[in-house]
C-alpha cells in the first residue's frame, strides 16, 4: 500500500507561551518543536501497516518554511521512506488554504491511503484532512482509534463522547487518527543515521486563498484565584453550601 | 433577508444537547441581525418527533430528512444535503464542535468553499463579518478570527452556548436527501453506546472526573456514585487513568481527549497536569479534591478540599444526595 502522512511542525505545549510582537503569532524564542501529537500517531500507524504487509511505501508531507525539514527527517528516522516539503515561508492559518496545497500534491501521488492526525495541537481546528478529502473527492473517516483492512475496504472505529461508531469505506481513502491507535516509536540511532540519506524533495506550496484572517492571539484570562475550603471530610458541608448558595450549581 | 441555519445533531434517534445549543445560537443571532432560523434534522422515519423541541428553542422552520439510511450518522449524504440547502441565502450555519459536528462542519465548508470557524467559544456578527474566538495551543492561547464569506460556518464548543427556550412556530418541512443516502461510500455500520443510559461527556452539565489519586479501577465506583447523586452528571478521567485501562479511552478529558465546559467540574484525585487542564479549564465552576495542597489543580479550582479522595467522596456523595432531596 502506498501511504502518505501529512504532518505539522508545532511547538512543545508544556511551556508558558508569549505572544509575538505582531500580536498574531507565538514568540518562538526558546521553544522546542516536534511533530504534532496526533500526526505522530498517524506516522506510527502508517509504519505498522507497511511492516505488517512487508510491502509498500510511507511518504511524509509537510507544508511550511525550511524548518519543517527537521520534522520530516524525524518522521523518516522513525521509518518513513521519503519526504516532501511544500515550501511556504509565511504562516497559513486557514485550513482550506492549507488543504488546497496538500490536495494539489496528493492528487498526483497515486496514494492508496492518506493519513492525518485528527487535528494539529496548536491551531486545533480539526478540519484540514476533511477538506483535502472533499477537494480530492475521496471518502474520509475522521478521528479513528482503530484501523483494519478487509481487501479494499477500510474498517475503522471512531471515538464519540462516551461511545463509538464502527465505520467502513472503500480505498483509496483518507483517515485522520485519534489517540489510542499506536504510540509513536522513538527513532533508533540506526534510523536517525538512515534518515539523513533518505530523499527529501522541496517544492513550492500552492496555497489557496485564505477564507479568514487571524486578527489576534492572546493569552486567556487567568481564572480568579480559587480557595481551599478546608481539609478532609469535615470540609464537605461548607463545600456543598458554596456550591448551592454561591456557585448555584446544586 | 438572509436566514440563519442550525444543524440538529442526533444519535441513536435521540436529540443531542448539542442540537439545542446550535439552535439557541442561531436564534440569538437571528434576534440580533434578523432572518429566520431554519434547523435541519435527519434520521430514520419518525425523527420528526423532535421538531417540537427544536421549535421550543427557537426554530422558525424545521427541515426534516427521513430515510432508513440516516439511522446511523451518514456524513456524506448529510454534507451533500446541507451544502445544497446552504447555497440558498444563509448568513451563517451553526454546528456543535462535538465528535459528529467536527466531522460534518469541515465537509460542508469545503463543499461551499467558505470559511470555517472551528470549536468557537465566543462569536459576534458585525456588518458582513463574523468575529470568532477559538482556543488553541491546548487552551493556552485564544485566537480571534474574522470570517467574511457567506455563509459563515461556525462549530461551537459544547457548553459555549447554553440551550435556552424561545418558542417559535417550528413549521415542519419534509425535504429529500441530496442524492441517494443509501449510496454513501462512508458507512457507519454500528453505533455502540458505552456505559448504559448515563449521560455522556458531551451532554452533561456536571462532570465528575477521576485521576490516579483513586489508586485503582475499582475505586471509580466512588466517582460513579457521586455522579449518580447529582443525577445530571457524566464520569470523566485523566489520560493516566485511560492509559492504565481503568476507564475507556472515550472518557479521557484533556489535550488529546475530550474538551469540555460543563457548569460544574469535580476533579477527584487529579493533580492537574497541563495535558488535563487543557481539556477542562473553561468549565464554569471547578472543584478539586486532592491530598497534595501544592497540586496545580488548586490554582484553577474555584473550591478545593485538601485530603484523601477515597475518604471524602462517600461523604460528599451523601451530602449531595441530601442537598438534592432538600431542593
Amino acid at each position: 500500500m502506498k501511504i502518505a502522512v501529512c504532518i505539522k511542525r508545532v511547538p512543545d505545549m508544556d511551556v508558558r507561551f508569549k505572544i509575538g510582537a505582531n500580536g498574531t503569532s507565538v514568540d518562538e524564542a526558546g521553544l522546542k518543536f516536534d511533530i504534532s501529537d496526533f500526526d505522530g500517531y498517524a506516522v506510527e500507524a502508517a509504519l505498522q501497516i507497511k511492516e505488517k504487509a512487508n510491502a509498500g511505501e510511507v511518504v511524509v508531507i509537510s507544508l511550511g518554511a525550511d524548518n519543517v525539514q527537521e520534522t520530516l527527517r524525524k518522521a523518516m528516522s522513525m521509518g518513513a521512506d521519503r519526504a516532501v516539503q511544500l515550501k511556504h515561508d509565511a504562516p497559513v492559518f486557514d485550513s482550506f488554504a492549507i488543504a488546497t496545497a496538500l490536495a494539489a500534491e496528493l492528487s498526483t501521488g497515486g496514494y492508496d491511503l492518506v493519513m492525518f492526525g485528527r487535528m494539529s495541537i496548536d491551531t486545533a481546528n480539526q478540519a484540514t484532512g476533511t477538506m483535502v478529502a472533499e477537494l480530492l473527492g475521496l471518502p474520509i473517516i475522521t478521528a479513528i482509534s482503530k484501523l483494519d483492512f478487509d481487501g479494499g475496504t477500510v474498517k475503522a472505529r471512531r471515538e464519540l463522547e462516551g461511545s463509538y461508531e464502527l465505520v467502513e469505506c472503500p480505498l483509496p481513502a483518507i483517515v485522520t487518527i485519534d489517540e489510542g491507535i499506536a504510540r509513536p516509536r522513538y527513532p533508533s540511532l540506526k534510523g536517525i543515521m538512515a534518515a539523513k540519506k533518505k530523499p527529501l524533495e522541496t517544492k513550492p506550496a500552492q496555497v489557496g486563498e485564505q477564507r479568514y484572517t487571524l486578527d489576534k492571539m492572546e493569552l486567556p484570562a487567568e481564572r480568579a484565584a480559587g480557595r481551599i475550603v478546608g481539609e478532609g471530610k469535615d470540609a464537605v458541608p461548607e463545600l456543598v453550601r458554596l456550591l448551592k448558595e454561591e456557585a448555584k450549581v446544586l | 433577508m438572509s436566514n440563519i441555519f442550525a444543524f440538529a445533531e442526533t444519535r441513536g434517534g435521540e436529540l443531542r444537547r448539542a442540537a439545542l445549543e446550535a439552535v439557541t445560537a442561531a436564534r440569538q443571532t437571528a434576534d440580533q441581525i434578523g432572518g429566520e432560523v431554519r434547523v435541519l434534522i435527519a434520521g430514520a422515519p419518525g425523527i420528526a418527533v423532535h421538531a417540537a423541541k427544536l421549535a421550543a428553542h427557537g426554530a422558525d422552520i424545521v427541515l426534516v430528512v427521513e430515510h432508513d439510511a440516516f439511522t446511523h450518522y451518514n456524513p456524506e449524504a448529510l454534507a451533500s444535503t446541507l451544502a445544497a440547502g446552504l447555497a440558498n441565502n444563509y448568513r451563517a450555519a451553526f454546528f456543535s464542535a462535538s465528535a459528529q459536528g467536527k466531522d460534518l462542519a469541515p465537509r460542508v465548508a469545503a463543499k461551499l468553499k467558505v470559511g470555517l470557524a472551528s470549536d468557537v467559544t465566543e462569536f459576534a456578527f458585525s456588518g458582513d463579518a463574523v468575529v470568532a474566538k477559538h482556543p488553541g495551543y491546548t487552551g493556552k492561547i485564544v485566537q480571534t478570527l474574522t470570517l467574511k464569506a457567506t455563509p459563515a460556518i461556525i462549530s461551537l464548543r459544547p457548553g459555549a452556548v447554553l440551550p435556552k427556550e424561545s418558542p417559535k412556530a417550528g413549521t415542519v418541512q419534509n425535504i429529500p436527501s441530496a442524492g441517494d443516502p443509501a449510496a454513501s461510500r462512508v458507512v457507519v455500520t454500528d453505533t455502540v453506546v458505552g456505559g448504559g443510559a448515563k449521560l455522556d461527556l458531551g451532554e452533561a452539565p456536571v462532570i465528575i472526573s477521576g485521576g490516579r489519586g483513586l489508586k485503582e479501577a475499582a475505586n471509580f465506583t466512588l466517582v460513579e456514585d457521586l455522579a449518580a447523586a447529582f443525577g445530571n452528571a457524566a464520569v470523566g478521567a485523566t489520560r493516566a487513568v485511560t492509559d492504565e485501562g481503568w476507564r475507556p479511552h472515550s472518557d479521557q478529558i484533556g489535550q488529546t481527549g475530550r474538551l469540555v465546559s460543563p457548569d460544574l467540574y469535580v476533579a477527584c484525585g487529579i493533580s492537574g497536569a497541563i495535558q488535563h487542564l487543557a481539556g477542562m479549564r473553561t468549565s464554569k465552576t471547578i472543584v478539586a479534591i486532592n491530598k497534595d495542597k501544592e497540586a496545580p489543580i488548586f490554582k484553577i479550582a474555584d473550591y478545593g478540599i485538601v485530603g484523601d479522595v477515597l475518604e471524602i467522596l462517600p461523604v460528599l456523595t451523601e451530602a449531595v444526595k441530601a442537598a438534592k432531596q432538600g431542593a
